[in-house]
């Protein structure tokens, strides 16, 4: 006999998978606690620019599922919140969350002048640390919950004086405090996503050591209106503007020594960045794409073929070797092209490194039940268990294969508790 | 030699990648080359002094079945084995080795470029070190020097004379040894056998005839 606990469905990450999940679970019904680390919504889609295919806004998507979610009396939404650990069994799992203070509460109503009111700034977390934010800040725009964030090093400096006395709205808190909360599950999603893979570690590639080697995902935050120059493309050593742009592949996927995967999306991403410099410079705009194959799946070879037909972007065989910098500051790709074996050297005004997707599930004490394969990726066993992945958390997808596998992960998760609903009847 | 490279030939008949794969060192390697470029672009030779191929061009022609182009190519014999390709090579492939590998195949079959300085550098030093079971320096420098004839062999000796005298101080080098054959190993005898062994044990594992 199954001991009857639970039907809650504990959803992990609230990027567009896990938002994913918790919409089909809860629109069938079910009760859901979704918790998510950051003091947003929507995951990694939030900081891209433009999404592939279609190249249109990710926040119109996100929309969609924040109108839903909004909807639905049967979501919990906690923001700021991880996962530090999982006990018990299929149908009566113990959660314990880490609840970070944003001493910020209901109240707000995002009218910012508390962020006029300080000076302090740090680093820009939504922008990939490109620029510096207000002590007192909204992550971005679009941000769901639209509910301002102090950051705690306000605390105890003039500032938090300030935004105290400027909110008429008394909606800041400075006692909150780091609290720890335990729940009870029946069943678990696993959404915790993806990291892009430290670039530092490509050593021929002098990330961190040449400004103007980026990577893709900053790549995205430079091209964004939102983003730390406003949208406009220009390179970060002098502010130049960034024409003649190389993008990298496979930076540390496919490699025995860095992610032994192919993260799938990064010629895509890399083919659509192209997209973003054509747009910014028209016919100045030119990008080189430096590949060992192409892997552009099913339905988008269709945008590979068009980016192919663009004089303005080409490509090159062959896996640049090492980055060195010119007297001007221009990082130099060197390597031999696989297409007549013929060595180069080329200048750049910007180098592009496509990184890989990481799984971040690290640090987490997550049940024996749940294995990951090679990479770290997590693969449950639906036979078995009771936690089930969704998402970038089982494997490098794109935002459309991620969403697949989230509403797959909440049908197993339905029928967890279903079973628990049976046998408590 | 030539024997050896029809017995081959014969074999492996059109295949030349599993001929590379069974009877090369580390030649079972080639075929998890991924052809991203990365080791040719990682040589700090810069293939001057005439690379005939850049390792990942060698790797596709044994897979391309370029049997004469392969075993007679200078490239494996311009290695000067840095290890660069080897630690970044995505795929682990220990392409330093595969080098020594193809070129060691290479010169069995008798197919090794004549008058190579780094082939008469190995031949000399292997010919030299299994003789007596241990290296003798001064021989084997003589030897060397003296390879193009006596005259550039006095003038190198000559610019290496300061060198010379001061590892026979410290000891490190030993005239006398040019005397005779120089001092022996212990067990020579047992030294050679073992080279027997396992030169058998080697044409064994390849399904080669014994040489
Ligand atoms: C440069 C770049 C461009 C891309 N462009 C496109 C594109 O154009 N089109 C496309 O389809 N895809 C694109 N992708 C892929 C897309 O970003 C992913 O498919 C998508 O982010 C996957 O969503 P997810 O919800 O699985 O993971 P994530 O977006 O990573 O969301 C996971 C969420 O879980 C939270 N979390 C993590 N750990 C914990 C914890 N312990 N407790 C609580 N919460 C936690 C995180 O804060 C995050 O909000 C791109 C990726 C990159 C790098
Ligand atoms: S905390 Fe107060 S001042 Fe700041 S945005 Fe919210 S309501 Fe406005
Ligand atoms: S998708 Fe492309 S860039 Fe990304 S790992 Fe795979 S082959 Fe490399
Ligand atoms: S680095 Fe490795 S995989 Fe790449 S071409 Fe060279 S041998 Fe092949
Ligand atoms: S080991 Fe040989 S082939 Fe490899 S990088 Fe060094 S010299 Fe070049």
């Amino acid at each position: 006999m199954t001991v009857a606990t639970n039907q809650t469905i504990l959803v992990v990450g609230g990027g567009i998978s896990g938002m994913t999940a918790a919409l089909e679970a809860a629109e069938t019904g079910k009760h859901v606690v979704l918790v998510e680390k950051n003091p947003y919504l929507g995951g990694r889609t939030a900081q891209l620019y433009r999404y592939f295919p279609k190249m249109c806004h990710p926040t119109c998507g996100l929309e969609i599922n924040l109108r839903r979610l909004k909807a639905n009396p049967r979501i919990q939404v906690l923001t700021m919140a991880e996962v530090t650990g999982i006990s018990g069994t299929k149908g009566d799992y113990t959660v314990n969350l880490k609840t970070n203070p944003r001493f910020v509460n209901e109240n707000c109503t995002a009218c910012g002048e508390c962020a006029k009111a300080v000076t302090g700034e740090v680093d820009d977390a939504f922008n990939y640390n490109l620029g510096k934010i207000k002590v007192a800040y909204l992550p971005h725009a679009m941000a769901y919950p639209q509910r301002y964030v102090l950051d705690p090093a306000i605390l105890g400096t003039p500032d938090a004086d300030k935004a105290k006395a400027a909110c008429k709205y008394n909606a800041i808190d400075l006692e909150q405090k780091e609290e720890t909360v335990s729940l009870k599950a029946g069943a678990i999603v696993w959404a915790t996503g993806w990291q892009p893979y430290d670039a530092e570690k490509l050593t021929p590639y002098r990330y961190g050591e040449f400004p103007n080697v980026i990577t893709n995902v900053e790549f995205e935050r430079l091209a964004d209106p939102h983003g730390p120059t406003g949208g406009k493309i220009l390179r970060p050593s002098d502010g130049k503007e960034a024409k003649n742009i190389a993008f990298i592949q496979c930076a540390g996927s496919r490699d025995e020594n860095h992610l032994r995967h192919c993260s799938r999306f990064c010629c895509m991403g890399s083919l659509k960045q192209t997209h973003y410099v054509q747009e910014a410079y028209g016919d100045e705009g030119k990008s080189t794409i430096y590949y060992i194959d192409i892997r552009a799946i099913d339905r988008f070879e269709d945008f590979y073929a068009k980016v192919k037909a663009n004089p303005n972007v080409s490509f090159v065989k062959s896996k640049v070797a090492r980055i060195s910098e010119d007297k001007d500051g221009n990082p130099v790709c060197w390597g031999v092209n696989t297409e007549g074996y013929v060595r180069y050297s080329n200048p750049h005004d910007l180098v592009v490194l496509a990184v890989g997707m990481q799984p971040s599930v690290k640090g987490v004490d997550i049940p024996a039940e749940v294995m990951a394969d090679s990479s770290g990726f997590i693969m449950a066993d639906p036979a078995n268990a009771g936690i089930f992945g969704a998402g970038c958390a089982t494997n490098a997808l794109d935002v459309n294969r991620a969403v697949q596998s989230a509403t797959a992960a909440a049908l197993r998760a339905i029928q967890v508790v279903n079973k628990v609903a049976r046998a408590e009847a | 030699m030539s024997d050896m490279n029809q017995q081959m030939t014969a074999r492996y008949k059109n295949n030349f990648l599993k001929e590379i794969e069974e009877q090369a060192e580390m030649g079972d390697w080639v075929k998890m080359c991924m052809q991203c470029g990365v080791c040719s672009g990682s040589c700090p030779t810069n293939f001057h002094g005439g690379w005939d191929h850049p390792p990942q061009e060698l790797f596709m022609m044994i897979r391309a079945g370029k049997r004469d182009e392969v075993l007679s190519s200078n490239s494996m014999w311009q290695c000067v084995s840095c290890y660069n390709c080897y630690v970044r090579c995505p795929r682990k492939v220990p392409i330093t080795h595969v080098m020594h590998g193809l070129a060691e195949y290479a010169y069995r079959l008798g197919r090794a470029p004549k008058m190579q300085p780094t082939l008469h550098l190995s031949q000399t030093f292997w010919n030299n070190a299994t003789k007596y079971g241990r290296v003798n320096e001064v021989k084997l420098t003589q030897s060397l020097y003296f390879k193009d004839g006596i005259g550039s062999g006095i003038k190198k000796a000559l610019e290496m004379q300061s060198m010379a005298l001061g590892l026979v101080k410290a000891k490190r080098l030993n005239p006398m040894e040019a005397i005779g054959g120089g001092h022996k190993c212990k067990d020579l005898k047992g030294i050679h056998a073992m080279l027997a062994k396992a030169r058998e044990l080697e044409a064994k594992r390849k399904g080669r005839q014994p040489a």
